[in-house]
């Protein structure tokens, strides 16, 4: 008995030394293998060089050095626990998954552990209410915004009557898939468009019958929530059975280089939500490239460089940076704590100014974050692929979505979640 | 020398039956118990708790319940991720319904609407068997993921059809949510794996046991001595798919907390489950525990060695684990056909000779 108190005290020791406060440290629960890895790895990449640069443009964040510690999840939800527990000890600031499913599993072990969690444009959507998900973000936009945005979209196309139109959704059958369904029943509702759900199983490599049943309904748009290798099996069928590219809109985690370029001239004017700008067209890219890439230190194959989804990391990356920043002017210390990194989750706000300085100017939309609204202002807009040029172009603004229909869902979906687990809203 | 019966005398009918005979086996299992009850939990931390040590448990407990099936019975089932999906979704809804309700009833009763669920899909059984029955299972399989992401009544009608634990405790502490303390939760697993071992070990040694194993060996001539096939391949399927389904909910209350049913309990789970028990070894409890722990340790080991030690890059860590982990489930089903448990059957007939063999 007395060697098991001793061992207890050895370990109780070991525990309340704890991690040397000495990095900022960023788990990146990433995904290089697998059925998701087409679309993982980019994210991944930006993510990663993104810090690569902060550290060797300017000595870290406030002049302390970020680290990047990587976590292979795989997409599953049992490596991303191991992930979870085998990071957290090490002083983990900030937690972006990159996985609804994951997300999901995490919001209740970080919010007890007091870790924030940026669930960017992912996650649980009713996350957006800051009351009573304290440590969840998921600004700048969430699925249900996409879902609105895509109907705006389709709306401005057909020149404001959608009445009688069908609108099919292609998602993939889990809960990421399954979050803009509600939203999309609400605005089928109030815009009077039939709405017809097709589910696509994990992994999604198998959709002919559902590419078969949109060949027969001759719905009049698609929307896509997909990811992975699903994305582009989608998008070949959709070009096999000549459905109009123009009229099928994937979520912005369907418009990458990656997920249209397998299906080549097929692909020409399929369209995809985003929640930033894309090409490499920008003065960080120069930084990068002199700081990172010639240093020898990009992440990976160094072949991702100015895709969507390594901009996406890359915006990803940023926001969490700046936010550190403001967490570290917010409480005059530069060794901040994940309680502090949330306080400067809470107020970040991104500007043009702000987004000019760091060489990334009209890279995203101008938006602050609140403890009322975690979840930005929900902005998007739409991109198109050119497949001769193999480049996606913005063709719209960043332009709003229907925030009474969203708003009441969140609240509802919250107020769910708050009487589960006997949380109080509020914001102390 | 050291590992031997002589000297170690019976003298009544109950020393002679038990399942430990030889005096050293007998105290490496009293010691087992005693460092995994009075030292473990002492010394377990957040990391070691949920990332290897109640999967272990929880998949131990799916392993028992499938050896049963399969290696005492001999009836092959690839339905296990879907009975483990109705342990954990009868666990999430008996929770939300029932709130007052003590949770190790509702892990009970989730491995009792388990139970009821195998034996309807054991039901086949009577008529196909061998390869077929597989495919039956497998179609069991596909139907329940199917069914719980169909019918959104079984996740309470959630936008995401994403099924999350609510916080229960047992004598006031917590045992599932995220405030669970790691020793609360590993000794809750550890009381389930225990118990469930315990039993599955004497039912397999008695009447229904032998039973099972008539019926494995060959239906006809169990059939002709007097067992009702009817019954044997009914009640291995209901016992088997009550542990199946406790290890369900175990896995979705306990250990993830939120689950999801196409990512956590999809075919994948059903192979994984097969694989434990064949690489530990067939009718054996101990092989069950031995498979158990070669597919959820070994890869978590390999990843503190490559990523954690060596330093190399996360993707290709992850592609040389599946090298590993595969390279070895060949090397051992080369070496000895019958599993880890005949590896360490044969490792104790060596000792029990050593140093004279004959």
């Amino acid at each position: 008995m007395k060697l098991t108190k001793l061992a207890a005290a050895a370990i109780a020791a070991t525990i309340a030394a704890g991690p040397v406060l000495a990095d900022l440290v960023f788990p990146s629960l990433d995904y290089r293998t697998g059925a998701y890895a087409a679309n993982g790895i980019p994210f991944a990449d930006g993510y990663a060089d993104y810090f690569a640069l902060v550290n060797a443009r300017d000595g870290g964040i406030g002049g302390v050095p970020a680290k990047v510690i990587a976590c292979e999840t795989g997409y599953n939800t049992e490596k991303g626990v191991e992930c979870y527990e085998s990071t957290k000890g090490q002083g983990a600031l900030v937690y972006q998954p990159l996985s609804t499913g994951i997300t999901y599993q995490l919001i209740p072990k970080a919010t007890a552990d007091g870790i924030p969690v940026h669930s960017m444009g992912y996650g649980r959507t009713s996350a957006a209410n800051g009351k009573v998900f304290r440590n969840i973000f998921n600004y700048p936009a969430n699925y249900w915004n996409g879902a609105s945005i895509a109907v705006n979209h389709i709306l401005a196309e057909e020149g404001g009557d959608v009445k009688g139109k069908t609108i099919a959704l292609v998602y993939h059958n889990s809960a990421y898939g399954k979050e803009p369904i509600r939203t999309l029943e609400e605005l089928s509702k109030k815009h009077g468009f039939k709405l017809s759900l097709l589910a696509v199983d994990h992994p999604g490599q198998e959709q002919k019958s559902q590419w078969l049943q949109i060949r027969r309904e001759k719905p009049d748009y698609v929307l896509m929530w997909g990811w992975g290798v699903m994305n582009q099996v989608a998008i070949q069928e959709a070009a096999n059975i000549r459905f109009p590219m123009d009229h099928f809109i994937g979520i912005w985690w369907s418009g990458s280089e990656n997920d249209t370029l397998p299906a080549g001239d097929g692909a020409d004017g399929y369209k995809a939500l985003n929640m930033h700008n894309v090409g490499s067209d920008y003065p960080l890219y120069a930084d990068l490239k002199k700081y990172v890439y010639d240093a020898g230190k990009a992440a990976g194959a160094g072949d991702q460089s100015g895709t969507v989804l390594y901009n996406r990391g890359m915006y990803a990356a940023m926001l969490a940076v700046e936010a550190a920043k403001t967490a570290q002017e917010m409480h005059g210390t530069k060794d901040i704590t994940p309680a502090m990194m949330r306080d400067g989750m809470e107020n970040l706000v991104i500007d043009e100014a702000k987004m000019a300085g760091l060489g990334m100017p009209n890279f995203g939309p101008s938006f602050s974050v609140s403890c009322e609204n975690h979840g930005g202002p929900g902005l998007g807009a739409v991109q198109q692929w050119d497949a001769s040029a193999k480049k996606w172009t913005l063709i719209t603004e960043f332009g709003p979505s229907d925030m009474d229909v969203i708003g009441a869902l969140i609240a509802e979906d919250s107020a769910a979640f708050a009487a589960e687990n006997n949380i109080t809203e509020g914001c102390n | 020398m050291l590992y031997r019966e002589a000297g170690d005398f019976k003298t009544s009918y109950a020393k002679d039956q038990q399942t430990f005979p030889i005096a050293l086996d007998r105290w490496g299992y009293f010691l087992t118990i005693a460092v995994a009850v009075l030292v473990v939990p002492f010394i377990l931390n957040d990391y070691w708790s949920n990332a290897v040590v109640l999967p272990f448990l929880i998949y131990a407990i799916a392993a028992i319940g499938l050896n049963i099936l399969i290696g005492y019975c001999g009836q092959v089932s690839l339905g296990s991720g879907g009975f483990m999906a109705v342990g954990a979704y009868a666990s999430y809804k008996l929770m939300t319904a029932f709130p007052e309700l003590n949770i190790v009833f509702v892990v009970i009763l989730s491995g009792g609407i388990t139970a009821l669920v195998g034996m309807l899909f054991g039901l086949p059984s009577l008529r196909i068997k061998g390869f077929y029955l597989a495919v039956a299972t497998l179609a069991a399989q596909f139907f329940l993921v199917w069914l719980f992401n169909k019918v959104p009544w079984f996740y309470n009608y959630s936008a995401s059809g994403q099924i999350s634990a609510p916080e229960r405790s047992l004598f006031g502490f917590a045992v599932t949510g995220a405030n669970a303390h790691p020793a609360t939760s590993y000794l809750f697993c550890l009381g389930f794996v225990f118990v469930m071992a315990w039993a599955a070990r004497n039912m397999t040694r008695g009447a229904n046991g032998r039973k099972w194993m008539a019926i494995r060996d060959m239906d006809i001539a169990a059939e002709i001595i007097g067992v009702d096939p009817l019954k044997a391949k009914l009640t291995a399927f209901g016992v088997s798919s009550f542990y199946i389904g406790i290890s369900g909910a175990l896995l979705f209350s306990v250990y993830l907390g939120a689950a999801e049913v196409g990512e956590a309990f999809g075919i994948e789970k059903s192979f994984l489950i097969l694989f434990m028990v064949i690489i530990g070894g067939l009718g054996s409890m101990f092989g069950s525990f031995a498979g158990a722990a070669f597919m959820i340790l070994m890869p978590v080991l390999l990843k503190n060695i490559m990523v954690g030690q060596m330093d190399w890059p996360t993707d290709l860590a992850s592609h040389f684990q599946f090298v590993i982990v595969g390279g070895l489930i060949i090397i051992f089903l080369i070496v000895e056909p019958h599993g880890l448990a005949q590896l360490w059957r044969l490792t104790k007939e060596k000792l029990r000779l050593w140093p004279f063999p004959h």
